[in-house]
């Protein structure tokens, strides 16, 4: 099946660069007219860090905690299987059998990837 | 039912036969007009959205809202737009500037792209990939980005702290969503947005997938909500510990995009449960009643879409004058312990109800 977009257009792909580049259009002109008609003061204490009044100490482009790594990485093995699982949702009906156990087979592996993790207490916020 | 392609072919027509321009001219032109319109409709429906926010906020806390710019206030965020644009942005001394300036563009951009996408009537539709609900899980994650960018790039403990938090939370709950669009992918047979709407003309997958889009609908709700880091799930801007989260060290108009992205994510994750579960701009629908069906055809479908997505989004908003926020191990355990499994389940359920043709 072929889908047109709007005015019959049927390269989908300019119209999703044509969204892009509104997108884009709306920060830049609204940037631009902010910027002519909104004032300008100089102070220096304005140029500090907003931390509630107190001096800044130290860097805060610096380490932080490990745990939302781990989260991180546990959602890229999900997602990457889901990716995986959509063009065969779409095809479900047409593989029959045959691509079901094949899948259940995929879900079954992943399934146990999240079981171990949880086991392994990846899943607890210490 | 009326067809929204009788106008923009009308259109095309005119451009082409009548105007005789040239048929890249022509598509430069649609290109612009479908550009303008996005603008138009995005800033419209994020005004909106802010009085409808603030007018629910207010009767839920038994007070007025807003109620004296113009009649019942209906004014009262084109006020507040124009006050927004002539506040000063400020500049700041030890941020990465490139970045910093980068963070609203990937963050707009994704919600504008993800826009394009929604069906807003019968022929109404700017964008219709046939790959479209995967398009429109993909470029909304590109928002994650921006808001981590904007933590990054400021230079601030609580800016910092507060994007990881909403990435942390984003991420999570996308699977979420994944899995339930999932879910529903499978009972359509077609990722076309177009072909999604198109399936539920004689009854609305809510109804059709019975149990397992019930329980898909529940998951996606409350992802959504956490998705657009509404409350309940509003702790990455946790204004008690983080001031303003990944957006302090914003001023001016700079804020007022993030701020536009939030409502129209809003309006987004309503939009896409809309197309989803309640057919899109599909009219209700129910087999046998032939009277019934062909007097909801005279709505108009853009009511009808618009009317689905506003009702959704006052089940969000209203979650979040009713919960209490949660702590960030909460969450992430709500989201890796309970609706994941029970998302994977019920994936599993859906498949095993259409082998067995137990769907309507």
């Amino acid at each position: 099946m072929i889908s047109l977009g709007i005015f019959g257009i049927e390269n989908n792909a300019l119209l999703a660069l044509v969204a892009l580049l509104t997108g884009a259009a709306l920060v830049t002109l609204g940037m631009w007219v902010a910027g002519l008609i909104s004032p300008r003061s100089f102070n220096p204490q304005k140029g500090e860090a907003y931390e509630c009044g107190i001096p800044t100490r130290g860097e805060s482009m610096s380490q932080f905690k490990v745990g939302y790594y781990l989260f991180a990485i546990l959602f890229l093995m999900f997602d990457v299987e889901t990716v995986f699982l959509f063009p065969w949702a779409v095809r479900m009906r047409e593989l029959g059998f045959g691509g079901l156990t094949a899948i259940a087979v995929f879900f079954g592996i992943l399934v146990l990837g999240l079981v171990y993790a949880w086991r392994k207490g990846a899943l607890e916020w210490k | 039912m009326q067809d929204f392609s009788v106008i923009t072919n009308w259109i095309h027509e005119f451009l082409l036969s009548t105007l005789g321009l040239p048929g890249w001219l022509t598509l430069t032109v649609e290109c612009l007009l479908v550009g303008v319109g996005l603008l138009l409709v995005y800033a419209l429906l994020a005004l909106f959205y802010i009085y409808y926010e603030r007018k629910i906020c207010a009767f839920i806390q038994c007070r007025v809202g807003p109620n004296r710019v113009g009649p019942w206030g209906l004014l009262q965020s084109f006020a507040d737009m124009f006050k927004i644009l002539i506040k000063e942005i400020i500049h700041l001394d030890h941020i990465d500037r490139f970045l910093f300036a980068l963070a609203p563009y990937l963050v707009i951009i994704a919600s504008m792209m993800a826009f394009a996408v929604l069906p807003w009537g019968n022929g109404l539709q700017v964008i219709d990939f046939n790959i479209g609900i995967f398009f429109l899980i993909a470029v909304s994650s590109i928002g994650v980005l921006g808001i981590l960018l904007a933590g990054w790039s400021s230079n601030n403990k609580f800016t910092l702290i507060g994007a990881l938090r909403s990435g942390a939370q984003m991420v999570s709950y996308e699977l979420s969503i994944g899995l339930s669009v999932l879910t529903m992918v499978c009972l359509a047979g077609t990722m076309s947005v177009g072909g999604i709407v198109e399936e539920q003309s004689d009854l609305w997958f809510i109804f059709k997938g019975h149990v397992p889009a019930i329980i898909a609908f529940v998951i996606y709700l409350i992802a959504g909500t956490a998705e657009t880091n509404r409350g309940p799930f509003d702790l990455p801007e946790a204004e008690s510990e983080l001031t303003a989260g990944y957006h302090t060290e914003y001023s001016g108009l700079h804020f007022g995009l993030f701020y536009l992205a939030e409502y129209l994510n809003l309006f987004i994750v309503s939009g896409v449960a809309a197309l989803l579960f309640f057919g899109g701009w599909m009219p209700l629908h129910i087999p046998g009643w032939e009277a019934f069906n062909h007097v909801m055809d005279y709505i108009p479908s853009v009511i009808w879409f618009l009317g689905k997505a506003f009702v959704l989004s006052y089940v969000i908003i209203w979650f979040k004058w009713t919960f209490p926020r949660l702590r960030i191990d909460q969450l992430l355990s709500l989201e890796w312990k309970y609706l994941l499994p029970i998302n994977l389940f019920n994936l599993a359920l859906m498949v095993v109800i259409i082998v067995c043709g137990w769907h309507f």
